[in-house]
This record gives structure tokens, C-alpha cells and sequence, in this order.
């Protein structure tokens, strides 16, 4: 069984956490200490049934000022797949929170009010779910109720959100039109629009695709650790701890250490009593190597024959994540995987106004600011291009005055 | 090896031993708080994961409450006699005799707020930079909230507006002096998923998780282990059920539900079947709708 990650795009008036509630109540995922809770609850919709928008409620120092606190998660499973939903709040600090819950998930669903159609949120939303480069979307045009399950209404809307969908260049879109308050075509098909021949939004997530193509890139491992037992029979023992982000790994493969271009041959791949022929992207293991050489903490193993990029002049987009905006005179820490070292925004080349996607040229960079920049760092990173490679292509800013992440970026191109 | 995905308990554990790892990379005084129950066991064998053949990078740090069920010490003393690894023992008991914290009176009294300012003792005494938990987010609400890398303040407070946004894999570990960061890296995990995982690598548990006879009261429509911590008087009935603990905490506020789960295989039936939380059966939950909130913002793991 495999899990996917989900973000869901939408403000409460799109009836957001009414379709979460649908998801979790159709698909029998609410326990019944839960239900009871839920039952007890004063809030019921106009008919008497339950307002299934309290499942995604807050906490009460959010009911008590009246906001809304970044990302929550749930959790779902059917037979089929395990599900984690980022369920990020539309309110002030949306970009902020989207960006952090869309930069790891591998699907996004876009609500669109039936009766609005495409409209200016929806345009933000789509460039975002762009900029992260999410594999999949969905557009999930909901409140079919209001329209009379109207097809005419529906297509319009799918019309509509093609050409922004090739605007901000999203491919892989699936369009379903939905009723979260009613439960059409959510979990079960609806019994209201024998027109639409389609899946149900959880019959989709339940197949859509989402494998990798390990073969596709190299094999980029960030050594976190260097587990050195210095027992007496492990006297020599070296083995370098970390994850694999991308391709595949193989004993016998021809490795290079970047930064240093050190190269050596995989002699062992395991963890704990568990031993490796070749491990694939996502999996955490121990290497050792034929070679005795200088690695630490920071350092990443590449396979041989592909390359990523080394650089310390970079062209990345950049989200701001602070109250207090970027300072270009300022030097910032930059963290990329493992690696940490200082760094400083060189350039502001524009920034992209969201709701229209108009470029824009102005220095000051504000919280929720997105766009294009340069960056110069202390040392050369080993990255992949985003657009590539996410788990390898993304970095964040810290503020080391305050120790906060302030900026989140994904890197687009070496300058060099 | 072309397209692929892996498997959900893979990626589940591919993802804690990469943040046990970050840990390790990332701080100076880490240390591992060992509560005897199945998600802090399942830690500490993805710690074996991410460190063999080396010694882990951190102590085990264990707040007694006094009210232990003897399984879960037993075992605990077991495990580490087998693992080697150190252990840090903070006692709520000792917080008692000095006077830092007063004990609760009444039929409810119980240990278990009261481990919070040993928690925060034991933190400050050994100077550690960062603590591992074992919570997950599918538990409750506010635990839904936090990040993986949870920022505390110098008085172990959390703050639920202040939190950092975690992107991709990257962890930002950096504090102030004085400030410690809450690690939890099965916070993706579900109460199945746990269970799954502790079938599927064989690790022992506490024998408490299984059912077994035991001598129990009734409490607030809650089965309630009969021990000589629980303040009984002639109103409760002491009766002999067949039941297991879906979590292990303090003595006075783990609750047991009735079972005939012998063996893992019947657990896990009996989770999938289930129409309760696990921590429908945590009395400190059931005291407000913002119970876990509240204490986590007191210093609460």
C-alpha cells in the first residue's frame, strides 16, 4: 500500500472543510468517540444533519482570536491507499501555509464554487500548486447543488480553468464536479449528474498515479551522520547515514563525493541486519565504501555518471515567510538538506503579483511576497534544478536573529 | 528498478530514521524520552535503525510517576540491560518530597500533570537541546498542529502562532540558549501503522498491551486498573475482567478496554474494527475539549 499526500486549496466559503468532512465521514474514517463529539455539538447545518466542517475545527486559541494556525494534518486510509491531507487554512497568511503543505505533497485539489467559477483566489491557488510543482491536481468544482447539477455550468468552468491552466503551466489536471454538503461524487457517485462519467474525487485519489521514475535521475545521497562504532572489532568502520532523494543506489556503483569530487565504489548498503543489492529514492540506509576517504555531515553522494548542479550563485524563486521583510544587506543562513552555511539574497530580479501573475519590479520582499532572485552563498551547494527534483532542488532562509525560516526557495538555475 | 513507490511502513520508516538522523547532525545534548509505551519502543528501534553499529547519539530519558504499572518498568529495565544504551531516570516523587510540585487529593487525583515540571527539571538539569517524543499527530487536534521540529520556549512552552513552517525534508533545528526543540518523528504514523509496523519487525512490547486478567473499577464509564495509587472508597466495585491497555501512561489514567486480544494479530484485528480513539481511553484528555492544547502549552509533551 502506498500513502498519498494531499493539499486542499479553498477557502471556507468553498465548503473546504465540509468536503474534508465528507471524505473522513463517507469513507467511514471518523471514530465513534469522535462522531459523539461531533453529535454533541450545537452546530448542525439547516436540515438537521451534521455540520461535518467542524471534523477540521481549530484550537481554542484559534476560536478565541478568531484565526487560524498554518497546516493541520489528517490522517485516512481505505483499502487501497493511506491518506495524508495538509489541510491549510485560507485566511491573511495563506501563501505562506500553502507553500509549506503543497511542498510536500504530491497532489493537490483545487476548490472552485460552482456558482463564482474561476476567480481571482483560484488563480493564486493554481500558481502556487505550480511554483511547488505538484505531479497532480484536481479541480473539484463543488456546490453543483446551487447550479442544479447543471453540465453546461460545469464545462464552462473546466473551459475557463484550461487556459489558466496553461498559463501557469499545470498539466495533469482532472476536473470532478462535486457536492460536499450533499456527498455527490465525493466518496460515493452522484445520483444527481448521469452526465458526468467519471471517477468520485476518492475513487481518483484512491488510483491516481504517483510513482517516481527512479531511473530517470542520479542517485543523490545527503550524508546526515557518520556512524563510527571505534570498537575494537569495528575499529574501521565508517559507515555514512542518510536518505536517498533520488535514482537508485547499487553495491559496485561508481560513486563521487560533491562538494570535494572524491569518487569511490559502494561496497555495502544496509541498515540495521537488513542488506541492500540497490536501494531506490526514499528509503534511509548506511553506505560504506572500498575507499577510505574524508566525509562528513553535509557532504553528498552522487552516483558517477550524472551529475547535479555545484554552485554558490543561484537563480531561485523565493517565498517570504516573515513579518519582517528581507534585508538584501543582510547575511542569512541558507539550509539545503543537510548542509547549512551563511548566504545573502544578491539580487532581486521581480516579484509575480498572484493574483494577476503580472511581474513586478520592485526590492521590498514582504511577507507572502513571491518571485525571482539570486542567491550567493557562503559554499557551493549540490542541487538538483526544482523543476527536476524537488526533494534536492528546495532550500529555506533562516534569520539567524531570530533562529526563525523566513524564506523558502526553490532553486531554478546555476549562475555561473 | 524503474517506476516504483514504496510501501507505506518503508516510507514511514525511511522518514523517522531520516529525522532521528537530523537530530543527531543537528544538536549537541539530544536525548530520547522513553515513556514504556509502544510508540517510545518503536523509537528506540528506529534508533537502532539509524545508528547501528554505533551507539546511539542520545540517553533514553524516562519521567517515573511512581504509578507505573511493574510491566512497563520491567521491561524497560530489560530492554536496556539488551540495547546498552544509557538511561536517565527523572522522578516525580523527588519533585513531590521537595515541594516543587503538590499532589493532587481527591477520587481523580493523579501523577500525570504533575510529570510536566519534572519533564522540565530533568530537560534543564542535563542541559538537553533537543527531546525526542514518540506523540503522532492522528492522536488529537492539537497534536495535528505541531511540527515535526517543535520550538519550545525556556519555560517549555509551546507556541502554537509562533511555529516554524517545515518544508520539504528540511528541519531547522536552531534555537536560542535556553530554548529546546520537541522532536517527534513518527508524528505521520497512525495508531495502525505503529501496530503494523511492531508485527512486521517482530519487536517485543510490555505485556500490558495483551489481553490478561486484572482486577478493575469502573470510573466515569472507564475501566480503571484497582492499584494501591488510585484512591478507592466503598462505592467502587472491584471486579475481574479480561482487558489490554491501548496506551501505556500513569496508573491512575490509562484506561483498559475489554479484550480477548492475545496476540498481535488479534490487536490489529481488533484496532481495524475499533469505533473508539486511543485516546478516547486517556482520562486527561476528557477533562475539556482543549485538555491536550493546554497542557502542551505548559511544557506537556
Amino acid at each position: 500500500m502506498e500513502i498519498l499526500k494531499f493539499i486542499t486549496a479553498g477557502s471556507v466559503d468553498d465548503g473546504k472543510s465540509t468536503l474534508i468532512g465528507r471524505l473522513l465521514y463517507d469513507s467511514e474514517s471518523i471514530l465513534a468517540d469522535q462522531l459523539e463529539a461531533l453529535q454533541a455539538s450545537n452546530r448542525k447545518n439547516d436540515d438537521g444533519t451534521i455540520d461535518l466542517a467542524i471534523l477540521t475545527d481549530g484550537l481554542k486559541a484559534e476560536r478565541e482570536q478568531g484565526i487560524t494556525i498554518d497546516v493541520a494534518y489528517k490522517y485516512f486510509q481505505t483499502e487501497k491507499r493511506k491518506f495524508i491531507i495538509a489541510d491549510a487554512p485560507g485566511h491573511i497568511q495563506y501563501t505562506r501555509n500553502m507553500v509549506t503543505g503543497a511542498s510536500n505533497s504530491n497532489l493537490a485539489i483545487i476548490l472552485i464554487d460552482a456558482r463564482k467559477g474561476v476567480i481571482e483566489q483560484t488563480i493564486r491557488h493554481s500558481f502556487l500548486v505550480s511554483l511547488l510543482g505538484l505531479p497532480q491536481v484536481v479541480v473539484a468544482v463543488n456546490k453543483m447543488d446551487m447550479v442544479d447539477f447543471s453540465e453546461e455550468r460545469f464545462n464552462t468552468i473546466v473551459k475557463d480553468y484550461q487556459q489558466l491552466a496553461a498559463k501557469v503551466g499545470l498539466q495533469n489536471v482532472t476536473y470532478i464536479p462535486v457536492s460536499a454538503l450533499k456527498g455527490d461524487n465525493i466518496v460515493n457517485p452522484s445520483q444527481n449528474m448521469g452526465w458526468y462519467s467519471g471517477k468520485s474525487l476518492l475513487d481518483h485519489l484512491e488510483t491516481v498515479e504517483i510513482a517516481i521514475d527512479a531511473a530517470a535521475t542520479h542517485a543523490y545521497l545527503p550524508v546526515q551522520w557518520v556512524v563510527r562504532p571505534q570498537t575494537d572489532e569495528l575499529h574501521d568502520y565508517r559507515g555514512y547515514a542518510g536518505r536517498i532523494l533520488s535514482g537508485s543506489l547499487r553495491v559496485n556503483d561508481k560513486v563521487t563525493v560533491l562538494p570535494s569530487g572524491f569518487t569511490s565504489t559502494v561496497e555495502h548498503i544496509d541498515l540495521l541486519d537488513q542488506q541492500f543489492e540497490e536501494a531506490g529514492a526514499g528509503l534511509s540506509v548506511t553506505v560504506r565504501l572500498k575507499d577510505d576517504i574524508d566525509i562528513s555531515r553535509g557532504d553528498i553522494l552522487v552516483s558517477s555518471a550524472l551529475k547535479p548542479q555545484v554552485s554558490q550563485l543561484i537563480e531561485a524563486d523565493l517565498c517570504w515567510m516573515d513579518t519582517r521583510a528581507l534585508d538584501t544587506s543582510l547575511t542569512y543562513l541558507i539550509q539545503h538538506n543537510s548542509k547549512v552555511t551563511k548566504c545573502r539574497i544578491q539580487e532581486v530580479l521581480y516579484k509575480v503579483n498572484i493574483n494577476t501573475l503580472d511581474k513586478e519590479y520592485e526590492e521590498e520582499f514582504k511577507l507572502n511576497d513571491i518571485g525571482r532572485i539570486i542567491i550567493k552563498t557562503a559554499e557551493p551547494l549540490v542541487f538538483d534544478l526544482y523543476q527536476n527534483n524537488k526533494n534536492s532542488g528546495g532550500a529555506i532562509i533562516i534569520d539567524s536573529r531570530s533562529n526563525v525560516t523566513v524564506g523558502a526557495l526553490m532553486l531554478r538555475a546555476a549562475v555561473d | 528498478m524503474s517506476k516504483y513507490n514504496l510501501d507505506y511502513l518503508d516510507e514511514l520508516e525511511a522518514e523517522a530514521i531520516y529525522i532521528l538522523r537530523e537530530v543527531a547532525g543537528q544538536f549537541e545534548k539530544p536525548a530520547l524520552l522513553f515513556s514504556g509505551g509502544k510508540d517510545s519502543i518503536t523509537l528506540v528501534h528506529l534508533a537502532m535503525k539509524a545508528f547501528r553499529p554505533g551507539k546511539f547519539p542520545f540517553p533514553l530519558v524516562h519521567i517515573d510517576t511512581g504509578h507505573n504499572f511493574q510491566e512497563t518498568i520491567d521491561y524497560r529495565d530489560d530492554m536496556i540491560k539488551r540495547i546498552g544504551e544509557k538511561l536517565i531516570v527523572g522522578y516525580v516523587q523527588e519533585d513531590i518530597d521537595n515541594g516543587n510540585v503538590i499532589e493532587q487529593k481527591g477520587k481523580n487525583a493523579s501523577r500525570n500533570a504533575l510529570q510536566t515540571v519534572t519533564l522540565l527539571n530533568t530537560i534543564a538539569k542535563h542541559q538537553f537541546d533537543a527531546c525526542i517524543g514518540g506523540a503522532r499527530r492522528d492522536e488529537e487536534k492539537a497534536r495535528a498542529k505541531e511540527r515535526i521540529f517543535s520550538v519550545r520556549d525556556e519555560f517549555g512552552q509551546w507556541d502554537p502562532k509562533r511555529q516554524r513552517p517545515e518544508l520539504w525534508n528540511i528541519f531547522n533545528g536552531k534555537i536560542h540558549k535556553g530554548e529546546n526543540v520537541r522532536v517527534f518523528p513518527i508524528s505521520n504514523w497512525t495508531e495502525l501503522d505503529v501496530w503494523n509496523y511492531i508485527r512486521r519487525e517482530n519487536i517485543p512490547l510490555p505485556t500490558i498491551y495483551f489481553a490478561h486478567q486484572r482486577d478493575c473499577i469502573t470510573r466515569n464509564g472507564q475501566l480503571m486498573a484497582a492499584s494501591e495509587f488510585l484512591n478507592m472508597d466503598s462505592d467502587d466495585v472491584i471486579e475481574n475482567r479480561n482487558v489490554r491497555f491501548r496506551t501505556v501512561g500513569d496508573m491512575t489514567c490509562t484506561a483498559a478496554v475489554e479484550s480477548y486480544a492475545f496476540e498481535i494479530d488479534d490487536i490489529i484485528n481488533e484496532i481495524s474494527a475499533s469505533k473508539i480513539s486511543e485516546r478516547g481511553a486517556r482520562m486527561d484528555d476528557k477533562v475539556s475539549e482543549a485538555a491536550m492544547e493546554d497542557r502542551k502549552k505548559g511544557g506537556y509533551f
